[in-house]
């Protein structure tokens, strides 16, 4: 069996598993681009959304500069390409962290090519909220916090799970660009290692490999947000 | 002593192109301790607006609004902050046409959202939803979500939750519109088992009639934004004065349907239609036959209807009198004697002016 794999795409043995071309340190490096950059793209992208309901003209908090400030800022990094935005914040990307190359640094654009895209989404998420539900909050008294975790996000929990999936996908779409900048990963191997040289067998299951995680994260997504539905739908 | 004192209070909703629309105008409402107050009115007549300046979820355009004595709205201006407001408002209970309730959380857990900023232990807080709970019936259900519950129980689940801070007043805002007529007076009666035990005063906001007989004491009819007749909710039963109070009670909506399917034709000109209103226990003689005796009219039964109008029987009938101009007069004198409230009707059941 491996000796007939072996012969019908012996370039995929050849880049073997470890060392820096290999299958094992490319999946690490997508997984660890994909991970970090959704943590920090995540925080930023509910921290912005938030914003973005609360100081909204009928939210509970409404606040014209604030939602404009935010609004625009959403906007303008929604607006830039990603891989222009590779290029663009290289000088940000190397007082954050030291280097403009490698897979470090590509969590500084992965992070802001993200978080618009995430905060729109989340933003949608908690306006699906009722508003006679935030109502019946502040009739109780709630503070702007328990109206944030208690009704918004509790709330919308299922839908924030769904908008969650969607966008971790879409990162590990971004992250085969980070190649561009030396960060490795699947994305890098298919074209670098695969197209470049015509080797079609390694592009080929470096997409399947990408696909396979793909399918992971939206299977993993859907079970959680059914689990956690209890709306009337 | 006044709890809820609404002060020539508009509210107006801005439009486009500098339009405003006032949904509320010049309302003037004061609420005593212990009333069940009854504010009806068809949709769209500001009744919803209004009663949501009392916690201020509306605000307010202009007036003053005074609860429980803390002053909310001065002319118009917000005097307390919104600290303050938060604390007030848990003295505020309300309920809503939808419930919302939280949908992600049990039961149990909707009441305790409640009782967040209690001070309560973990304990403490578990047993205490679980006496609101019980006091709506639903201590079985602590741990359903509310999507696993008829609409009746999660009303039930809601007004566990607005009384969590024990508080004097709750504004039910269409509390019984999306339910059955079963579980709306099931709804009905607990709100007013409430207000006899604890001493709520309760604002009962509703476009069905029936609700409002059922328990309030006072009542106000609102039209385009204005209060057009409030008083003793017998008061405004028996001697309404304005058209639109008089369509609302005594099941007159009911008479006048009727009248349209009786299809009476043109009335003769010694004929007359009118709506009779009456306390049953006033009654002490029975007047259609009385007023063939005494004074010599027909009278032909069109509709009658008894309900009861927080525990008091009233009739509502409507009759064809027949007789000249001159009996037509005695017999009207007759009626009002008889501390009867009387209207004029046309063959299709309007009111004459």
């Amino acid at each position: 069996m491996i000796n007939w794999l072996e012969q019908i795409m012996p370039n995929v043995f050849q880049l073997g598993w470890g060392g820096d071309a290999g299958w094992g340190t490319s999946i690490f490096q997508t997984l660890f681009m994909t991970f970090w950059s959704a943590i920090f793209g995540g925080i930023l992208g509910i921290i912005f959304g938030i914003l973005l309901v609360v100081t909204k003209d009928d939210g509970i908090r409404p606040n014209k500069f604030w939602f404009n400030v935010c609004d625009k800022l959403v906007s303008i990094f929604r607006a830039i390409p990603f891989v222009i935005l590779l290029a663009f914040i290289a000088p940000v990307t190397q007082k954050i962290v030291g280097t403009q190359i490698g897979m470090k640094a590509a969590l500084v654009p992965l992070t802001l090519g993200v978080f618009p895209f995430y905060a729109r989404q989340v933003q949608v998420a908690l306006e699906s909220v009722d508003s006679g539900k935030v109502e019946a909050a502040e009739s109780l008294g709630a503070t702007i916090w328990d109206i944030i975790f208690d009704v918004y996000l509790r709330e919308s929990r299922s839908e924030l799970i769904r908008v969650s999936t969607v966008t971790v996908i879409s990162l590990i779409g971004l992250t085969a660009m980070a190649g561009a900048i030396g960060a490795g990963g699947l994305g890098n191997t298919a074209i670098a290692y695969g197209y470049n040289r015509f080797n079609n067998d390694v592009t080929w299951v470096a997409t399947i490999l990408v696909v396979v995680l793909i399918l992971i994260v939206q299977v993993v997504g859907d079970f959680f947000a059914k689990k956690l539905n209890h709306q009337n739908r | 002593m006044s709890v809820i004192e609404i002060e020539h209070v508009d509210v107006d909703f801005p439009q486009k192109k500098g339009k405003v629309v006032k949904a509320v105008s010049d309302v003037t409402l004061h609420v005593e301790k212990g009333d069940i107050y009854g504010i009806v009115g068809f949709s769209g007549a500001g009744k919803s607006t209004l009663v949501r300046t009392i916690n201020l979820l509306q605000k307010p355009s202009a007036g003053n609004i005074k609860i429980n004595n803390v002053d909310f709205i001065k002319d118009g201006k917000q005097v307390i902050s919104n600290k303050d407001l938060q604390l007030e408002r848990r003295k505020i209970g309300m309920i809503f046409q939808n419930f919302n309730l939280l949908n992600e959380t049990t039961v149990l857990e909707n009441v305790a959202f409640a009782l967040k900023h209690s001070k309560l232990s973990d304990e403490e807080l578990e047993k205490r939803s679980l006496e609101l709970l019980d006091l709506v019936d639903l201590k079985d259900k602590a741990d359903f979500y509310p999507v696993e519950l008829s609409g009746g129980q999660q009303q039930r689940v809601a007004i566990a939750r607005a009384l969590a801070n024990q508080p004097d007043i709750l504004i039910s805002d269409e509390a019984t519109s999306a339910l059955d007529p079963q579980n709306t007076q099931q709804i009905l009666d607990l709100l007013k088992k409430l207000n006899k035990e604890l001493g709520l005063t309760v604002i009962l906001i509703t476009h069905e009639m029936d609700a409002v007989k059922r328990i309030a004491t006072k009542v106000a009819v609102m039209e385009h934004g204005k209060v057009i007749e409030d008083g003793n909710l017998r008061q405004i039963f028996l001697h309404p004065k304005q058209e639109l109070t008089k369509k609302f009670v005594g099941g007159s909506l009911e008479a006048i349907s009727t009248l349209e399917s009786l299809n009476l034709g043109k009335l003769g000109a010694d004929e007359e239609v009118y709506q009779l209103v009456y306390s049953i226990a006033n009654v002490t003689k029975s007047i259609i036959i009385e007023l063939y005796r005494q004074i010599g009219v027909e009278v032909s039964m069109l509709y009658g209807n008894v309900e009861l109008l927080n525990d008091e029987a009233i009739g509502t009938l409507v009759v064809l009198v027949k007789g000249d101009q001159d009996k037509q007069k005695q017999a009207r004198e007759f009626l009002n004697e008889q501390n009867v409230t009387l209207t004029r009707l046309d063959e299709k059941g309007n009111l004459y002016d």
